[in-house]
């Protein structure tokens, strides 16, 4: 069953700029330039894209907070903006960078009011509530208020409220912008978890490959307004080198090394900061560090995951000549 | 209930700002008190009689800021994508907004309307009668309904407005001020806006004249006191017309 279905969809904003003293020009930025695209119920989508590619706007026309100039959207079967109140019912939304807790109250009493906002019983709604609990390990700051959290806590507390009500489908947009390592892991496990078992849907938007390659079966990606590129992960991956960086600082100078499954891509200062490009289907992280410190003392290490901005631009000029 | 809780996390916080709302209504009244000690009558009221209309201001403009206070901040709203938040839950946005922070703290304001009023009634000589009690009683439904009107309206106009609340201001702050007024004071042109257009003054100086039996300047007859209900509906028209514009305009769907 379809879940997201748009059709030569279209947004475009007017941007006054100063001309002269007293002119002003209006010019008509498309920021969603007519994208077409289906999505079946469960299924794990990344929509990537630079910064200003169109990803947010798409977004909130989905979900029925903004309009759109041309084309269709039916999101669960409904138009947005006009069911925009029964939408929110099936789905549950994450803005990174903004929250949808109550600032000063306790996570636990952010549950209360939106189990009452979805109007779930109040056994049905503590029941889901003691589940994410548990499983997205809520139970020690369930009574700190929101402000005091940390920004790991806080967005584990943020998936928790988009996910109260049980909706159908989970619309993250850039969940993991700004947390750790172990905080990014944390929520990847959980959302891989609540998709094996309860089949949501999942629409996500990132900066981070990490969230692509863990998350997604199928990735969209944006380019000024455009689909670019639609298909499997495995596809995308054929089709750009989702190759990693890795950088060694060694303590003492060095000749120019080099470490089985990868390519050397840079040596610096005598050999001091050496990288390695390498593959992750090649070989792994652990073996480049096993391997660099064979040759002398490391002394610090940088692992450049592929930039979108990179991939975008290798995936526009295939576009470009074909 | 929780939001209200909420509110008490910063107990200290808390009590300065009731304090301080009760002050700011307080030396409101001073300066009404100031004219009328200097000059007995005050737009054709005494001081007891112009404390009335005093008093039925501070409560129903205390109760509608109480209540939809937080309107008039919408671009803070914008700006924190509390708006965008709040589209994506099944409410209705008014609600959504009003609810996300009751000022508990306005209830000074509505304590020192009421204080105000115990004390000048029995000063001011009304003819008591149940009508009369039905009238106070209207007053403050009335001017509260209207006071919230305005609010929303306020609301709906920043969407057009960027920092737009010094014009919103004038309305909402200018129509609490001159409601407090009695209404000869005012010169004509402002007394007919805040009566036929932004209806302030059927909220408080009307009402006063039907208790005190008083005729009322030209275009501004005790009569017109009558037909609160009528201003109440006109005030919520006004705002649901510009605030639905708005949203619309948010969400592009027109402008």
């Amino acid at each position: 069953m379809t879940i997201i279905e748009t059709e030569d969809l279209r947004r475009e904003f007017i941007v006054r700029a100063k001309a002269g003293r007293f002119t002003r020009t209006k010019k008509v930025v498309a920021a969603v330039d007519g994208i077409s695209c289906s999505i079946a119920e469960g299924e794990s989508v990344g929509y990537i894209g630079a910064n200003g590619a169109g990803k947010s706007t798409t977004i909130k026309m989905l979900t029925g907070i903004l309009v759109p100039t041309s084309g269709r959207v039916t999101t669960c079967g409904l138009p947005p903006v006009e069911r925009r109140k029964d939408l929110a019912r099936q789905i549950g939304v994450v803005f990174g960078q903004r929250t949808q807790l109550w600032w000063d109250l306790p996570l636990r009493e952010s549950f209360t009011i939106l189990g009452a906002i979805h109007r779930i019983g109040a056994r049905a709604a503590a029941d889901r509530i003691d589940q994410l609990v548990a499983e997205l390990e809520l139970a020690e700051f369930l009574d700190t208020p929101v402000r005091q959290l940390s920004l790991g806590q806080r967005m584990r507390g943020e998936v928790a409220a988009a996910l109260a009500h049980r909706p159908r489908l989970l619309i993250l947009d850039e969940p993991t912008i700004g947390l750790d390592m172990i905080s990014k892991e944390r929520l990847r496990q959980f959302l891989v978890a609540e998709r094996a078992e309860r089949g949501t849907t999942l629409l996500l938007t990132t900066h981070d490959m990490g969230d692509i390659e863990r998350l997604c079966e199928r990735v969209l990606v944006v380019d000024q307004g455009q689909l670019v590129h639609d298909g499997a992960l495995g596809e995308l991956r054929r089709t750009v080198a989702l190759d990693r960086t890795m950088v060694v600082d060694y303590a003492e100078p060095q000749p120019p090394h080099e470490i089985p499954g990868t390519e050397r891509v840079g040596y610096e200062i005598d050999g001091l900061r050496q990288s390695y490009r390498f593959h992750p289907t090649q070989t792994t992280a652990a073996k480049v560090v096993t391997e660099a410190s064979r040759f002398g003392e490391v002394r610090d290490l940088t692992l450049q995951e592929p930039a979108i901005e990179d991939i975008v631009r290798t995936l526009y000029g295939a576009r470009g000549s074909a | 209930m929780a939001r209200l809780r909420s509110q008490m996390v910063y107990r200290t916080s808390f009590v300065l700002n009731v304090i301080g709302t009760f002050f700011t209504g307080l030396i409101e009244f001073v300066e009404i008190y100031v004219l009328l000690a200097t000059a007995p009558i005050f737009g054709g009221l005494t001081l007891p009689e112009a404390s009335l209309v005093f008093a039925l201001s501070s409560v129903s403009f205390g109760l509608a800021d109480m209540v939809f206070g937080q309107m008039d901040s919408l671009p803070s709203f914008i700006k924190q994508g509390q708006l965008e938040s709040f589209l994506t839950k099944p409410l209705r946005l008014v609600p959504q907004m009003i609810t996300s922070t009751v000022q508990l703290r306005r209830l000074a304001r509505v304590l020192l309307g009421v204080i105000t009023f115990a004390i000048a009634v029995p000063h001011a000589g009304i003819a008591w009668s149940p009508v009369m009690v039905g009238v106070v009683v209207g007053a403050l439904v009335f001017g509260t309904t209207i006071f919230s009107a305005l609010f929303v309206l306020a609301g709906g106009c920043q969407f057009w407005l960027i920092n737009g609340t010094e014009f919103t201001n004038a309305f909402v702050y200018g129509g609490k001020y001159v409601s407090q007024l009695p209404g000869p004071v005012l010169l004509t042109p402002i007394r007919v806006f805040f009566t036929f257009v932004v209806p302030a003054t059927v909220t408080t100086y009307l009402p006063v004249l039907i208790l005190l039996d008083k005729p009322g300047p030209a275009l501004l007859p005790q009569v017109l006191g009558w037909g609160a209900p009528l201003f109440a509906v006109w005030a919520w028209v006004l705002a649901l017309v510009v605030w639905r514009a708005g949203v619309r305009k948010y969400t592009g769907a027109g402008g």
